[in-house]
């Protein structure tokens, strides 16, 4: 069995992978992950 | 030499990415955290962005940022990363990419009269991750709204021990305006991690087994995975020795793919008829 055909369903998953990053950076996502990741997460830390 | 550091090597990988993905000593110096572009990217383990050494965001984190803010109730970027690392490597990550896993598995190495190999109910015990994942990563996050309309990140704040050893304890001690905001949350979160600690003494991995969402997550492409582990059934004899070895009890000669195998390898290496392999590598045997 060829290799794509042994593992046809991890690479359909990573298609799925790069078309949802595709879509989350394209929505500006990445900005909103980056803006709650540079401040102290107060909530995170045990602070409420 | 190079059979020691075989040996070692699963540590040796974890502790070099522990070390990069939270390798902003300042942060630690300064009682503050990094605030570089690479905070936009997902690390693949349980690593949480308020560690004063964190250089990348934590996928479960990210994922409660993006659906509690107003503008998005689901989170394609995150979601991608996740099924980017559980298609490649499964619950590999858990196995050898997670700091906090590492913590369990050096704690795990402290002599104890009697080790168990898992807790009382272990069974049942085993879906709490998953609940843990559906209740506490997605419902109560979307559905308890402050008067403002955003959720809150329910696992982050009640639960998550990774957050409070890596991001609380060193923010804490090295920042003293944030010591006096210190109240009955902070002593829950230090209890419940202190329990993990303890208890990853006697039991391997136990936040793992039965508490991480991350792990629930990586756990369903476990089946189907790139990184994934066949048996040779000409090879196989059925002794058990895989499942005598593995330290989350799996009998892998029958479930190679099992949902709570975060594939150390120590089975691979038991196995006295070289029977498990990873898929690709049981393809090229049969190839020659």
């Amino acid at each position: 069995m060829s290799f794509l055909r042994r593992n046809a369903a991890a690479l359909l998953l990573l298609l799925v992978a790069v078309s949802f990053l595709v879509i989350g950076v394209y929505r500006e996502e990445t900005e909103l992950v980056f803006r709650k990741a540079i401040q102290i997460c107060m909530e995170c830390i045990g602070l409420g | 030499m190079v059979k020691k550091i075989r040996k070692h090597l699963r540590t040796i990988v974890q502790i070099c990415v522990a070390a990069l993905t939270n390798g902003y000593a300042a942060g630690f110096a300064k009682g503050n955290i990094y605030k570089g572009a690479s905070k936009m990217v997902c690390v693949p383990g349980l690593n949480c962005y308020s560690c004063p050494g964190a250089l990348g965001s934590c996928p479960i984190g990210s994922f409660q940022a993006v659906i509690t803010s107003r503008d998005h109730a689901f989170s394609f970027y995150v979601v991608g990363f996740l099924i980017l690392f559980g298609a490649l490597l499964g619950r590999f990550v858990c196995g050898w990419l997670c700091p906090f896993g590492l913590v369990q598995d050096l704690l795990h190495k402290i002599p104890f009269p009697k080790k168990w190999k898992k807790l009382p109910g272990d069974r049942v015990l085993r879906w709490l991750k998953y609940v843990i994942l559906v209740g506490f990563v997605l419902v109560l996050p979307l559905t308890v709204l402050d008067v403002v309309g955003q959720g809150q990140p329910w696992f982050c704040k009640y639960i998550c021990p990774s957050g409070t050893l890596f991001g609380g304890i060193p923010l804490i001690t090295a920042n003293p305006a944030l010591q006096s905001a210190l109240s009955w949350l902070f002593t829950w979160k230090f209890a419940l991690l202190l329990v993990l600690l303890l208890l990853s003494v006697v039991v391997y991995r136990p936040f793992c087994r039965y508490l991480c969402p991350l792990g629930a997550i990586y756990s369903v492409f476990n089946p189907v995975a790139l990184y994934r582990y066949t048996v040779d059934h000409d090879s196989c004899t059925a002794c058990g020795a895989c499942q005598k070895v593995c330290p989350m009890d799996i009998p892998v000669h029958q479930t190679p793919n099992s949902l709570e195998c975060i594939r150390c390898g120590k089975c691979r290496d038991a196995c006295p008829h070289a029977a498990i392999h990873t898929a690709t590598a049981l393809q090229r045997k049969k190839n020659r």
